[in-house]
């Protein structure tokens, strides 16, 4: 086992931190120190302040997608979780609604991307639908290829991995706590915000560095969804492997990689993710 | 919890059933689609019924090779779902001891299920890459590439799948009774006797689990392929450039048959889950019955 991820996932990663501080012409990597990859990356930056260039705009638009996501994502997650851990009583029913949601996830990401398009296309249902009761009168085209389409894809694939880790947590909580509560006069909202939410922060953190970690680097929602369209993190390491800018595509990863490390240890200091499982 | 349902339930039962409306409302959309009549578009409302779309994707018209990516797919799936569970069950029996460099490949572990695939991908194309120039200025000449479904497509799927394999199995062994390890010890039974009459029997289980993550998450996998696969493409990656080009429902009849072979693997695992289960309560326990 540590020989497989030693030889597909730590030493690739070597790889990529060496390559980064290669140097490259229009068709190969050239193995000289260079800071290249680098500085064409934010080629523009001083020159054109104050404006933001095109760079540090992708990344703010990856970030802003990522906070969406991630705060729609918490909320569903979380109300799925509390649902299926304090209000489903019986075990089985519990399993069968778990599964229910967990069957998605072992289906295939792009179908259920594709799933989409006759909803929200131009003539989807959505649109349909709206001009049927007449409340618009022209097909609305921000719906489909567009940041809203790629939240609302983000949302559909990965909710899941927010009411696992939670889910998980809340099953573990004493009831006897929440009685105890409720016996001293706690409304269910004392009780939640009291209660329950911190006894199910590790889930909630643990989701988070998932949901998190999977839209910042996400290059496939944002393109089938974005009608590759709009940019991205992951979406600028594609292009620039597109173009066999190797050093240029590997200089991206260390910059995506980092953020994220930044990202994933301030989370981490939050709940020890061995203690959880 | 009172005996009688609030109020708050029947909100939270309405939020999660709309929850499941919108996981599965799409992807039954597109199924709909896909039986779309002959001069049907890529959307509602349905020009007759068929199954036009379907012979589509088998005769290959108009599309690339169907056939042979689903071929690759289903082999490189079945392989990432063994290696899965043999690597995950013989890692989760070894964290149960600790061991050096434990912690370690702990992290390893989660870090690679959580870095984002696009650099695990590109990492190891860069690998093969240097590999590859390495072996052509060592002199062989005819050398083309190492990489392919089977290396480096094979490495990249397993760095996604192992994680979620070693995370069932220490689910597992953090409810597993270790007395009944030494029962079997004090009875005489060799470490592989063990094995194989004791612990595999009661993780079967979550081991046919572990096998369904393993081919599920293969059979579907996209970002860590993408870059690292070869020259080959798996039927994800096929389905993804089909996207931008295609404008015809055999996209969908090709989704529902993806979705077709996820759902019956779904369901054969779960049939073995709980046929193996009502086996466990079957012969698990005697207690009660008195002696034999």
């Amino acid at each position: 086992m540590m020989l497989i991820f030693t030889l597909f996932f730590l030493l690739p990663l070597l790889f990529v931190t060496i390559v980064s501080a290669w140097d490259y012409n229009e068709y190969e990597m050239i193995p000289a120190f260079s800071l290249r990859g680098y500085t064409d990356t934010f080629e523009g930056c001083i020159a054109g302040l104050p404006d933001l260039c095109t760079i540090l705009k992708t990344y703010l638009k990856t970030l802003k997608l990522c906070l969406l996501t991630w705060s729609l994502t918490l909320l569903i997650g979380f109300t799925v979780a509390y649902f299926l851990a304090f209000h489903v009583r019986s075990k089985t029913w519990q399993i069968v609604l778990t599964l229910l949601c967990t069957i998605p996830f072992w289906t295939s990401n792009v179908i259920r991307m594709i799933a989409w398009i006759p909803l929200l296309g131009r003539n989807g249902l959505v649109n349909k639908g709206l001009e049927g009761i007449g409340l618009i009168q022209q097909p609305v085209e921000w719906l489909l290829f567009s940041e809203f389409s790629v939240v609302l894809a983000l949302v559909h694939l990965f909710t899941f991995f927010m009411v696992v880790p939670i889910f998980n947590s809340m099953i573990r909580i004493d009831k006897r706590l929440i009685e105890a509560a409720y016996d001293a006069g706690a409304t269910g909202w004392q009780t939640l915000v009291n209660i329950i939410i911190p006894l199910a922060k590790p889930g909630i953190v643990i989701g988070s560095i998932f949901v998190i970690t999977i839209v910042m680097g996400d290059f496939v929602t944002v393109g089938v969804m974005g009608g590759e369209q709009i940019a991205s993190a992951g979406k600028i390491i594609e292009t620039r492997l597109s173009a066999l800018q190797f050093p240029a595509a590997a200089a991206n990863a260390v910059i995506l990689l980092g953020i994220t490390i930044l990202i994933i240890s301030s989370l981490t200091r939050i709940v020890d993710i061995r203690k959880e499982l | 919890m009172g005996e009688k349902r609030s109020r708050s339930f029947y909100v939270l039962a309405a939020f999660f059933g709309a929850y499941v409306l919108f996981l599965y409302g799409p992807m039954i959309a597109i199924y709909i689609l896909s039986f779309q009549g002959p001069d049907g578009g890529l959307t509602f409302p349905m020009n007759g019924v068929s199954l036009v779309w379907f012979g589509k994707v088998f005769s290959g018209s108009g599309i690339v090779d169907i056939g042979a990516a689903f071929k690759r797919s289903l082999e490189l799936g079945l392989v990432v779902m063994v290696l899965t569970v043999v690597l995950s069950v013989s890692a989760g029996m070894a964290f149960r001891k600790s061991f050096r460099g434990a912690t370690f490949l702990f992290y390893v572990a989660i870090a690679s299920l959580i870095m984002p695939s696009i650099i695990t991908s590109l990492g190891i194309a860069l690998e093969f890459r240097l590999l590859d120039d390495f072996i052509i200025k060592s002199g062989a000449d005819n050398w083309t590439t190492a990489m392919g479904l089977f290396t480096s497509g094979l490495g990249a799927h397993l760095t996604w799948t192992l994680p979620f394999g070693l995370l069932i199995m220490f689910a597992i062994f953090n409810r597993f009774d270790g007395r009944l390890e030494e029962a079997a010890r004090d009875l005489g039974a060799t470490p592989w006797q063990t094995f194989r009459h004791v612990v595999l029997p009661i993780i079967l289980p979550s081991v046919v689990g572990i096998g369904l993550f393993g081919f599920t998450l293969s059979w579907d996998e996209l970002a860590r392929s993408s870059q690292a696969i070869g020259s080959v493409n798996t039927l994800p990656l096929e389905l993804q450039g089909l996207t931008t080009t295609v404008t015809k429902p055999d996209i969908y009849a090709l989704g529902t048959l993806t979705s077709g072979v996820s759902f019956l693997v779904i369901f054969a695992a779960l049939v073995v889950i709980l046929a193996l289960q009502a086996r466990q309560r079957r012969h698990g326990s005697d207690a009660g019955k008195g002696m034999v």
